[in-house]
């Protein structure tokens, strides 16, 4: 059947039909959709990890014991799960395991740009990479044959345009796939002796997999019309925009699988062209492949190491002419993202900035507290980070950053990560306050369940982490529950737990307007008579509240009815509406 | 037939997803390859987002780049003007003159430039400009604004008006048909 599907979506059919049994991921712009989607086939097994070692680790597990098996993520969550990828290259596999891995080229969603081929390379993993949706579901099923055949795990990687593109897919029906388990202590058991036994494995896998690399379909030269006599080698969405502006008249090398590299069939392509040009988003991973064998390309001192392509950086660097088109003379304004009208987030970060708090932050939907007019974060570096960070600023600036910072963590960031920093700070004992943003969601990825919240991927009941016992359990004893839209209460807590000489944590605890449960109230209303326009309102920073003609003016598409703007006014002039 | 370039634009929340879901659905059935790129994730909170949809004999780029858009369907004002170097020289601009203030704007950091459309008209583009808020609250949603929009981009198209309706079936919740049907019907005909 042919359907438009997101490569994600293509690429969770890919695995299904390919017979894969069990994914285990932790969410992760752009790479969310893959599990998400593998959750709604009823035969096979789904979950959300609390991270994304724990995922890989649970996928491996699966593959041990014979179903194949996968884990997805987007790029910085691979370096959770750096530790086992590296060790699983010795081990190899039982049955299949595919690593799906997306990165963020242009940073649409992420606060990075690191380049995902690095870790193929470095962890001697092979790595396909599927150009769009209908590839991403092909190359599925090709990476389980590569994963038993050649005995390793093997990567797909996806990047944002291809992950988020829709392309026509034509679905194909599943297969079923088992191994037997039998214990094999040399190639399951990474002590040093097994683990020097199996590092020459693993070197000569790599010979093998170059050499299937020299001759497998996924690498393909595509002959050109002869108008022109340079080359081009290139992968995943980078080969789209290549044909964009080509169409068939150039000559391309297409690599499907970026590691390894082939060594002759990139040799005879170079012969065959006059000049070859690497065309690769980020890092020059082909590039130096090419030189490294003594095949001279073109790359990146033409073609960008930051950011993504299109079809206009392709026509560029080749002197093709530009569009016309239309330009403006007046200034837009920027419309960046913000938390939405009622986030519970707000209240507690309006608290913080009014008190002139120092706030190290975290990943999630929260980060957007370092907008203005709330200006609220001092820091925001990775999952966990704020929790691991604010003990050693503490330990650092004793009481004279203890009594005035805080950290802020989302409840699934804190599942994720940041447990592992709250015990250092109850082991080590540093003064430290630490907020957890309890939601009840996974804001950001677009609302997955996580532990704390009770529920599964499928939205069925189960296990709950109750996060007041976690907290007292490795040793907070300071350890109390606010609602971020009760300001005072807020205010009251902050204080309080900053001037104790120990360790605490503030559950500040609503769950995400969005989700939907969460039924919105009446929107306010000003009364114009009231308002004076001393735009105190303003410093609240609720997208539904803005300024005209002198007064406040509530956009009543926008507003939720929370009411926290109302303790604001001085003047009372917001007015919910009689029910 | 030369490949085809909408682009979607507006502000995260606004409902774009189900607009793109249409189009592609429709073009799909009306047998040409088709590309549709969005951007999910942060700039989904309140941001300005756009979708790219893309459609002819053989597409192979998912983006719209500088010039190459035919038609630039806008949920917003200045979300229409924020894409227009995308817009190729007489291209048409389908927007909904509805007014969403940005936070600089509300915070007083910038301007919201109130003219916006006549300067679009006096540059020379096609600006085709309807309340589809009104509209779609006419029709029973105001969330509808999106399937106002088609209705009007549909105008523009050969593809029978039955074929769109079919799609708009297959592609909102049976309770939600009618209202949408309604929706298309009014920015069609206004």
């Amino acid at each position: 059947m042919k359907k438009l599907m997101i490569g994600n979506a293509a690429l969770a059919r890919g695995l299904y039909e390919a017979g894969c049994s069990l994914i285990s991921s932790y969410p992760g712009t752009p790479s969310t959709e893959i599990t998400e989607e593998f959750a709604k086939f009823d035969d096979t097994y789904c979950e959300w990890a609390p991270n994304e070692k724990v995922a890989t680790e649970t996928a491996f597990g699966a593959s041990l014991r014979g179903k194949r098996s996968a884990c997805c993520m987007k790029h910085v969550g691979l370096n959770v799960a750096a530790d086992p990828l590296f060790t699983m290259s010795y081990t190899g596999v039982n049955a299949g395991m595919v690593i799906c891995v997306a990165d963020d080229p242009g940073m649409h969603s992420s606060q990075n740009e690191q380049d995902s081929r690095h870790y193929a390379v470095a962890a001697k993993v092979p790595m396909l990479e599927p150009a769009d949706s209908q590839e991403a579901l092909d190359f599925a099923k090709i990476a389980y044959e590569i994963s038993e055949q050649f005995d390793t795990p093997v990567f797909i990687k996806m990047c944002t345009r291809v992950a988020h593109s829709q392309s026509i897919v034509e679905t194909g029906e599943r297969i079923e796939a088992e191994k037997v388990y039998e214990k094999n202590p040399r190639k399951y058991i990474m002590a040093p002796a097994n683990a020097i036994a199996r590092h020459p494995f693993v070197e000569e896998r790599t010979a093998k997999l170059t050499e299937y690399a020299e001759s497998s379909a996924v690498n393909s030269v595509e002959k050109g019309d002869g108008s022109h006599d340079f080359g081009i080698i290139t992968s995943s969405t980078s080969y789209q925009y290549v044909k964009e502006v080509f169409g068939d008249s150039v000559s391309v090398l297409k690599l499907g699988m970026v590691n390894p590299l082939p060594v002759k069939l990139i040799r005879d392509f170079a012969s065959d062209n006059k000049t070859v040009y690497v065309i690769e988003e980020l890092d020059p991973i082909i590039e130096t492949h090419c030189k490294s064998i003594g095949v001279n390309v073109i790359g990146k001192e033409k073609f960008s190491i930051l950011g993504e392509f299109s079809q206009k950086t392709i026509a560029k660097a080749f002197g093709l002419a530009e569009k016309e088109n239309v330009s403006l003379d007046t200034a837009i304004p920027v419309r960046p993202p913000m938390m939405c009208a009622g986030c519970p987030h707000r209240g507690m970060y309006y608290v913080l900035a009014k008190n002139k708090i120092t706030v190290l932050g975290d990943i999630g939907c929260y980060t957007l507290g370092s907008m203005p007019p709330l200006n609220a974060l001092d820091m925001t570096l990775c999952m966990g980070a704020s929790v691991s960070g604010i003990h050693g600023f503490n330990k650092a600036g004793g009481s004279e950053t203890e009594h005035k910072t805080v950290c802020v963590i989302g409840d699934s960031t804190f599942m994720h990560s940041g447990v592992t920093g709250l015990i250092n700070i109850a082991y080590n004992q540093s003064n430290s306050t630490v907020i957890i943003l309890d939601n009840s969601i996974t804001g950001m990825t677009g609302h997955q369940q996580n532990p704390t919240t009770g529920l599964n991927i499928k939205g069925d009941p189960a296990g709950k982490v109750n996060l007041e016992s976690l907290c007292r359990s490795v040793g907070i004893n300071s350890v109390r529950v606010v609602d971020p839209y009760n300001l005072e209460e807020c205010e009251k807590a902050v204080l309080e737990e900053l001037a104790k000489d120990e360790p605490s944590v503030i559950i500040s605890r609503r769950p995400c307007v969005l989700l939907k449960y969460v039924k919105p109230k009446k929107p306010l209303h000003i009364n114009k008579d009231k308002c004076r326009g001393c735009k105190r309102c303003m410093k609240f920073g609720c997208p539904a509240i803005s300024f005209r003609d002198g007064h406040a003016v509530i956009d009543n598409t926008l507003c939720i009815g929370c009411g926290v703007c109302a303790g604001l006014c001085p003047f009372d002039a917001f007015e919910s509406e009689v029910e | 037939m030369a490949t085809k370039n909408i682009m979607i634009v507006g502000v995260g929340g606004q409902g774009s997803l189900l607009a793109s879901k249409l189009l592609g659905r429709l073009l799909v059935d009306e047998g040409f390859d088709v590309k549709v790129s969005e951007v999910h994730g942060m700039s989904q909170r309140g941001g300005s987002v756009v979708t790219y949809v893309r459609f002819g004999d053989r597409v192979c780029s998912p983006v719209i780049e500088e010039g190459e858009a035919d038609f630039i369907v806008s949920f917003e004002k200045i979300e229409a003007a924020r894409y227009i170097s995308n817009l190729r020289k007489d291209g048409t601009v389908i927007v909904n003159t509805q007014q969403i203030d940005p936070m600089p704007v509300i915070i007083g950091n910038a301007v919201y430039p109130e003219n916006i459309l006549d300067e679009m008209t006096g540059k020379g583009v096609h600006v085709d400009a309807i309340d589809a808020l009104e509209l779609a609250s006419q029709a029973g949603s105001a969330k509808a604004c999106n399937i106002v929009l088609m209705g009007r981009l549909a105008k523009y198209f050969d593809i029978p008006y039955e074929k769109w309706e079919f799609a708009i079936e297959k592609c909102v919740k049976p309770s939600f048909i009618d209202i949408n049907k309604e929706a298309f019907r009014l920015g069609y005909y206004s």
